[in-house]
């Protein structure tokens, strides 16, 4: 299409960086040996997936032992609750613990396996008060993310950390990291955690591969049983193009992650500044200062996000609003409500999310076409 | 007096409803060819991320992959809210006082010809499309009225006899000119995939695997069982929840050794009592209607026919206004009683005047 097109929907997933596009295309075209064969060109291929294995470990504080590739960041979340707390199990027959705001990756296989779901503060950032409440010796996994899919918010983990060591100090902690390994340097930011999920197409690699990091190891049962790769972990050949794209993606972003964290920010508080007064009955989602860089989420009194949405595809605007089911069709948003943002201003939210892609002009296109979409869809009363 | 089909005129943005069947579309499609800029839109009414029945996933793939097809943008929208509050509790709530609802016929009031209409309004759409089986005329006056689909067995005016000139007037009915064999046809030629998908069927948002109506209600509210008597007051026989009997019904009254066949004639739900009668007990010269709604103005007293059913058959009635908003029927020939909260629907020739709820 010639029509201007302002993708701000990085969130859900953002353009392949050309390192890592390189890098898998390039993997492609070689005669791809399995990386588990004995003989030369298998071992090659082992060679590439364990340079990967180490730049990811590095990136992420962890030994390349540590690194489990996955099929994408659901299936490494999966991993770290279920092949703790599931049906033969280590830790069968304990709990898992997590936020109400976790992504369904995480919240689902909890509460799939009786687990225990705390509530979070009107920021978004977990309740520690609801949290303490919920550890004890039962407790085998905590599970609280980077930063939050929808809000953006950054989670505290140091804190959650100190809570678990005094009043479940058996427990390890995972951390879905899905988000926040664009914006942050997870060996740092995720120091506290035990084990910390990954998904490549976030963050500049492709699609269909993910990692569970597995810094202390914690022993875990394989969701997928078969042959033994990754160290009886996640058994089925491994994706070496996907892994070794994913890790120059990561190498990619970490480089100019400063610089781009600060540009980017600075777009954002544009346009969410922008658009907060532009447009009356506008609110913003949790706490900007704990958000990171690339996340706008705000709520349009008095409107519907799905006809929003649709003007906003119509101006070449492409965002979101909450999750969508299988259908396609907008929910109600778990995040938005556990923050207690009433249902009928949640029906209203908006979420734009900035990139390694996103320019000013596609902000100054942002501020130009929503705040009169807004009032379009106000005045009609739909 | 009979009025004029309209014809397709062919200029303007139309969202035409899809539900993943292949009436709605051939309505898309009929419409892109008759020049219209055209997108698909499927409502999400009911059901989790996994459903069955009603606006599954499989019927929202359909209708996104007929879209595809056609190359036209298709959009899901999500009215579960308006369709619980609107359609699926009022069904409830109607059993729980003895009703007889029509859920397809509330959810054209309040879904897909309220909220719909007002979202493609706000969305800026010159008109929207189903693909109903039923046409609208513009008669000699210059009034729109809902007109019979071209195909008499699939004719679906009845369930659309809310509709008033506001709707109608931006309302396209592609397929109410083709029988459903043309419907079908006319897929195949156009190679989409759901051409010989069946029709799908009566409440959408009930299924036979989840154990239908019963199952359905007692999830939802208490069913009480039932004596059945006979006119005289005997109990000759018992049911297993009142609330599920309807007047007219023969089956499962467990009336066994009554000789001729009998029939519910009267229920009373706060009584848990069904009163069962001869076939001739279930006639009546009178029926009352309630919550009336005209395609423009309200019929001058005098002779229509009425259908009390969606695909039922027309009888005869002199009508004259009663008390309170009220209109009776006086049927020329002896009728069946109507269950109250079924829908009546005034015909004039083969237009839809509109129609009101059968009283208790």
């Amino acid at each position: 299409m010639s029509e201007p097109q302002t993708y701000l929907d990085h969130a859900a997933t953002t353009v392949m960086h050309p390192a890592a596009l390189e890098a898998m295309v390039a993997e492609m075209q070689r005669v791809q040996g399995n990386p588990t064969g004995a003989h030369r060109i298998a071992r090659d291929a082992r060679r590439r997936l364990d340079d990967a294995r180490e730049i990811i470990g590095d990136l992420t504080g962890s030994d390349p032992g540590g690194v489990i590739f996955t099929g994408g960041g659901t299936e490494a979340d999966n991993l770290a609750i279920t092949g703790l707390v599931g049906p033969g199990a280590p830790a069968e027959g304990k709990l898992a613990v997590c936020p109400a705001t976790e992504h369904h990756a995480v919240l689902h296989p909890v509460q799939a396996h009786g687990g225990r779901v705390v509530g979070v503060n009107p920021d978004g950032t977990v309740d520690l008060d609801a949290l303490a409440q919920a550890l004890d010796a039962e407790v085998a996994v905590v599970s609280v993310m980077v930063a939050n899919n929808e809000s953006g918010v950054i989670q505290p983990l140091e804190p959650v950390r100190a809570l678990m060591d005094e009043r479940a100090p058996d427990a390890v902690l995972h951390t879905d990291a899905v988000q926040g390994a664009v914006w942050l340097d997870l060996a740092e930011a995720a120091a506290p955690a035990d084990l910390l999920a990954l998904s490549a197409h976030k963050f500049g690699g492709p699609m269909g591969v993910g990692a569970l990091i597995v810094k202390h190891d914690t022993k875990l049962a394989p969701l997928l049983l078969g042959g033994g790769q990754e160290r009886e972990r996640r058994a089925g050949t491994q994706n070496v193009p996907g892994a070794v794209a994913m890790a120059a993606a990561l190498a990619a972003y970490a480089r100019d992650r400063a610089s781009e964290n600060a540009r980017l920010a600075a777009e954002r508080d544009r346009l969410a500044d922008g658009l907060l007064a532009a447009v009356p009955n506008t609110f913003e989602s949790g706490d900007r200062a704990k958000k990171v860089p690339g996340s706008c989420h705000l709520c349009f009194d008095g409107i519907e996000s799905e006809a929003l949405l649709f003007l906003l595809e119509r101006e070449g605007i492409y965002a979101s609003a909450a999750s969508s089911c299988s259908s396609g069709a907008q929910e109600p948003s778990h995040v938005l409500a556990a923050m207690g943002v009433s249902r009928e201003r949640a029906q209203g939210s908006l979420r734009l999310s900035l990139g390694r892609a996103t320019t000013s002009t596609d902000i100054d296109r942002a501020l130009a076409i929503i705040p009169p979409a807004v009032a379009h869809l106000r005045e009609a009363g739909s | 007096m009979s009025g004029t089909i309209a014809s397709a005129a062919g200029s303007g943005t139309v969202a035409v409803m899809m539900s993943g069947g292949v009436d709605s579309a051939v309505a898309a499609a009929l419409l892109l060819e008759q020049g219209y800029a055209v997108v698909g839109v499927t409502m999400k009414l009911w059901g989790g991320e996994s459903d069955s029945g009603c606006c599954s996933v499989s019927d929202v793939d359909d209708a996104r992959r007929v879209a595809d097809q056609l190359g036209i943008d298709h959009h899901v929208f999500n009215f579960g809210d308006t369709f619980d509050e609107f359609v699926v509790d009022p069904y409830v709530a109607a059993h729980g006082q003895g009703l007889t609802p029509n859920p397809c016929i509330e959810c054209n009031r309040h879904v897909k010809f309220d909220r719909m209409l007002a979202r493609a309004d706000a969305l800026g759409f010159d008109a929207i499309a189903t693909g109903h089986h039923a046409r609208v005329a513009t008669m000699p006056g210059g009034g729109l009225r809902l007109a019979r689909g071209a195909d008499a067995a699939k004719d679906q005016s009845y369930v659309l006899y809310m509709l008033d000139q506001s709707v109608l007037r931006r309302l396209l009915l592609p397929v109410g000119e083709m029988t459903k064999d043309e419907v079908r046809s006319h897929a195949s030629r156009l190679g989409l995939r759901i051409a010989s998908k069946p029709d799908s069927q009566d409440v959408c948002f009930i299924t036979a695997a989840g154990g239908g109506r019963p199952a359905f209600l007692t999830e939802r509210m208490p069913l009480t069982p039932g004596t059945v008597v006979d006119r005289s007051g005997a109990t000759v026989g018992s049911v297993d929840a009142v609330q599920l009997v309807t007047i007219g019904q023969r089956k499962g009254l467990n009336t066994a050794g009554q000789g001729e066949p009998v029939y519910a004639i009267d229920v009373d739900v706060p009584e848990a009592r069904v009163t069962v009668g001869r076939k001739a007990d279930l006639l009546t010269d009178v029926t009352s209607i309630g919550r009336l709604e005209w395609a423009d103005q309200a019929p001058v007293a005098g002779r229509y026919g009425v259908q009390i059913s969606a695909h039922g058959r027309v009888a005869e009635a002199e009508v004259e206004p009663g008390p309170d908003d009220t209109l009776e029927l006086r049927w020329v020939a002896p009728h069946n009683k109507v269950a109250a909260g079924q829908s009546v629907v005034l015909y004039e020739a083969e237009t839809v005047i509109g129609g009101g709820i059968a009283l208790p």
